[in-house]
């Protein structure tokens, strides 16, 4: 093998040669998985901050591009260390604890956001084969499903335990929010596990010979939007709502605990981008270069393309938000699983020939998409989920609400 | 056993990130629907109506800067005019049009400042605050090389100006104005036809006509109401009457009427303010007035189309020195009478919307 053979693929070659020199021990088979698992968790997180590290500086760098203004430029050559300097500062900052909040569950909280989302990793194939990804289980998509949903238990903790007006408004809004697209977001997963036939990540790769937003363009718009309001990105930070509830839940966190909570939302962050790629560019498949090297330029991608909605759009409303994911994204998301399912069955039946997913479906399906989406958007403003007709106003949001607003101030 | 639901107190404020300053609403929620809203202020109050009794009428004008401080020349020009009124002093033709050149330039910025806090209110990312600023930044350096300063001027003086302006100045107006078309038409690329806007904006807040009249809203947020009434127009004074400008006005009176109207607003500005650059003769920028003006006993109000709305002065003169009584009619406190009206019944996010849409200054409003 040569060196360059070595390095296309050198997270899994390196793990061969780790694996090979262990098995020279003759030890027992699980104690080679118990010390290859610790290994990797170790190297997880030795890889996964640096990357954050980068993705803070990019986010303020790109934001400060797009506004205009140099951004920070102190710290280092570029700003580069201002992440480091931002992390020092936080560290020697007072932890301040709200007096009748609840202690344990105020400490717990930013702990299990920053798990939640490192433990996405586990299953997100860098290279080829099974030992691509840390834990290639045979339930990955499912794994990703269950532990992304996680995140809504810790913001929920965070803002009750604070005793705080405007972090339980925003844990309201957590919860109602990320409870409900968290079910578009699995439905719009199925079409690509029908494709594929397995919810094995390395699988899913692996069958793509072309990336699957080719042929699952509604499934990766609507996971795409989904993910962001899981995210509590703008233009979906309800949760966080600056201009509304200062900064939601997380009101009234100081220091060290901040800044767990900032390190796990840029960790969520991340593995979104990585789930991303993996479902829908194609994961660490690319020509010519190292596979590794793809899967990082995609994932930067698809962070770019978030930090470009953030700098541009505006906060779309609490029932708007929650419109949107019950009347527009959650039907489309049937509506593309019903599709996936007849086109799988073509291939099945009359195109059994096919070696991958037939291509002509892609043109197909991009039709689909964006009629479906025009027309849909036209059936969403029906349902009221846009806005509010000029001279008409709406039973339930309008002036006169109920009889108690014509009560005096007490 | 029966639960019973209290209303739920959420205090916005002194210290929120979209109240302009210090500045309290004090809202009862259902939910996220607002049951009722009451603005609180006087955190900021600094006496300035009581200082300025003991001081002379020169020394009152940096005061006036101190109101508004987002549009600091026409609250000079409001003043200034109402002591020229009070005292009889005649001001040159070339005062006349700097005055105006300067108040056009602040109703420029201030309104682009209104209208970029209002989309930071919506919930952007203060992208288009600091296109905004990027405009703002060159029109305070106009006023720089005009008076020095960037944000408290105190550039008027009873009779005219405080000195004439450089030779530079009167190209960089034109390059500015010849500029600033594309620029709003940037900004309007960015959010007049975004669906989100759209959606946050359309219908909420809605202000009609009557009850803008009743409340004695003026400026911007009664003519997005669709009320034709400008002083510039109505009540002239200074030389607007011999520029040629419409007045905008929207039809619904919703959030975003009172958006686009600060952005029409800002094109018939550019419009004068082209004219005036045309039109303005040399001479005198200053007549001579004693600096220990004595006005004769009297009692005067002047007021001026200020970016906010109508700012009055009413001043009571007693022969001496200094004015017996001096008092502000601030535009965004009688604006934010009918914030209670315009948020009962809508969200969170909506009230936070439509106080952004009132455009308040608090140091206007707390004096």
């Amino acid at each position: 093998m040569s060196v360059w053979e070595y390095i296309v693929d050198l997270f899994v070659n390196v793990r061969t040669d780790w694996i090979e020199w262990l098995q020279g021990f003759n030890l027992a088979s699980s104690l080679i998985i118990l010390l290859d698992s610790l290994i990797g968790i170790i190297l997880m997180l030795i890889f996964v901050f640096p990357i954050v590290i980068i993705f803070i500086w990019l986010e303020r760098r790109f934001i400060a591009w797009m506004q205009l203004r140099p951004g920070p430029n102190r710290c280092g050559p570029f700003g580069l260390l201002q992440p480091i300097a931002d992390a020092i500062k936080t560290l020697i900052k007072e932890l301040i604890m709200p007096a009748k909040g609840d202690k344990l569950v105020h400490w717990l909280a930013p702990v299990v956001l920053f798990f939640s989302g490192l433990m996405l990793f586990a299953v997100i194939p860098i290279g080829k084969g099974h030992l691509g990804a840390l834990a290639d289980l045979n339930i990955g998509i499912l794994y990703i499903v269950a532990i992304g949903s996680l995140s809504v238990t810790a913001i929920f903790m965070a803002g009750w335990s604070s005793n705080n007006k405007y972090a339980l408004l925003g844990a309201m809004r957590a919860v109602a929010q990320l409870v409900s697209y968290e079910v578009p977001m699995v439905l719009s997963i199925v079409g690509v596990v029908l494709i594929v036939g397995s919810l094995q990540m390395s699988e899913i790769v692996g069958q793509q010979s072309y990336p699957f937003i080719l042929v699952q363009p509604l499934g990766c718009f609507i996971y795409f939007i989904g993910a962001m309001a899981e995210l509590n990105r703008s233009p979906m930070d309800q949760i966080e709502a600056e201009s509304e509830l200062t900064t939601g839940y997380f009101t009234e966190y100081s220091g060290m605990k901040f800044a767990t909570f900032f390190l796990g939302e840029y960790i969520s962050t991340l593995a979104i981008a990585t789930i991303v790629t993996t479902l829908f560019l194609g994961g660490w498949k690319g020509p010519f270069l190292p596979v590794w090297f793809w899967f990082v330029f995609k994932v930067f991608a698809v962070f770019l393309v978030i930090l470009w909605m953030r700098a541009t759009l505006i906060r779309v409303r609490i029932d708007q938000i929650m419109a949107f994911s019950w009347k527009f994204l959650l039907p489309m998301a049937l509506i593309n699983i019903f599709i996936t399912a007849a086109e799988v069955l073509i291939w099945d039946k009359w195109m059994s020939g096919w070696e991958s997913f037939p291509w002509p479906f892609i043109f197909v399906n991009w039709a689909i998409a964006v009629v479906l989406i025009l027309l849909w958007s036209k059936i969403f403003f029906k349902l009221g989920g846009g806005r509010v007709e000029v001279g008409e106003v709406r039973p339930g949001y309008s002036q006169g609400y109920g009889a108690d607003l014509q009560a005096p101030v007490s | 056993m029966e639960l019973e639901a209290q209303p739920f107190v959420i205090n916005f404020g002194p210290s929120h990130p979209s109240t302009h300053g210090v500045f309290r609403l004090r809202t009862i929620l259902d939910g996220e629907v607002i049951v009722d809203v009451e603005p609180i202020f006087g955190y900021l109050h600094r006496g300035i109506e009581k200082l300025a009794e003991g001081r002379t009428y020169v020394q009152n004008i940096p005061f006036t800067d101190r109101l508004d401080y987002l549009a600091s020349m026409t609250a000079n020009h409001g003043y200034v005019l109402a002591v020229e009124k009070l005292a009889g002093i005649e001001v040159p033709e070339r005062a006349e049009y700097l005055r105006v050149i300067m108040s056009e330039l602040m109703r420029i910025s201030s309104h682009l400042m209104a209208v970029g806090f209002l989309t930071n209110e919506l919930g952007a990312m203060m992208t288009p605050l600091l296109y905004m600023y990027r405009e703002r930044e060159k029109i305070l350096d106009l006023f720089e090389m005009v008076c020095g300063q960037r944000l408290t001027y105190n550039y008027m003086r009873f009779g005219g100006v405080s000195h004439d302006i450089p030779r530079e100045f009167l190209p960089a107006v034109k390059k500015f104005v010849r500029e600033m078309p594309g620029f709003i038409d940037e900004y309007d690329q960015l959010l007049k036809e975004n669906e989100i806007v759209l959606a946050r904006t359309k219908g909420v807040g809605i202000l009609p006509a009557d009850v803008a009249i009743n409340y004695s809203v003026s400026g911007p947020m009664l003519r997005a109401s669709g009320v034709k009434w400008d002083i510039r127009k109505d009540d002239p004074y200074s030389v607007y009457d011999r520029f040629d400008f419409d007045i905008p006005t929207g039809s619904a009176g919703d959030i975003y009427d009172r958006y686009r109207q600060r952005i029409e607003e800002m094109r018939q500005s550019v419009r004068i303010l082209e004219q005036a650059i045309e039109q303005i003769p040399p001479g005198e920028v200053c007549t001579k007035v004693p600096s220990l003006l004595r006005p004769p006993k009297g009692e005067v109000f002047a007021r001026i189309e200020a970016p906010k709305g109508e700012l009055g002065y009413y001043l009571v003169s007693d022969g001496s020195i200094a004015p017996y009584r001096f008092r502000v009619r601030p535009p965004a406190l009688i604006n934010l009478g009918v914030l209670r009206y315009m948020s009962r019944g809508w969200k969170i996010g909506d009230l936070i919307a439509i106080f952004g849409s009132v455009d308040i200054c608090v140091a206007e409003v707390d004096r």
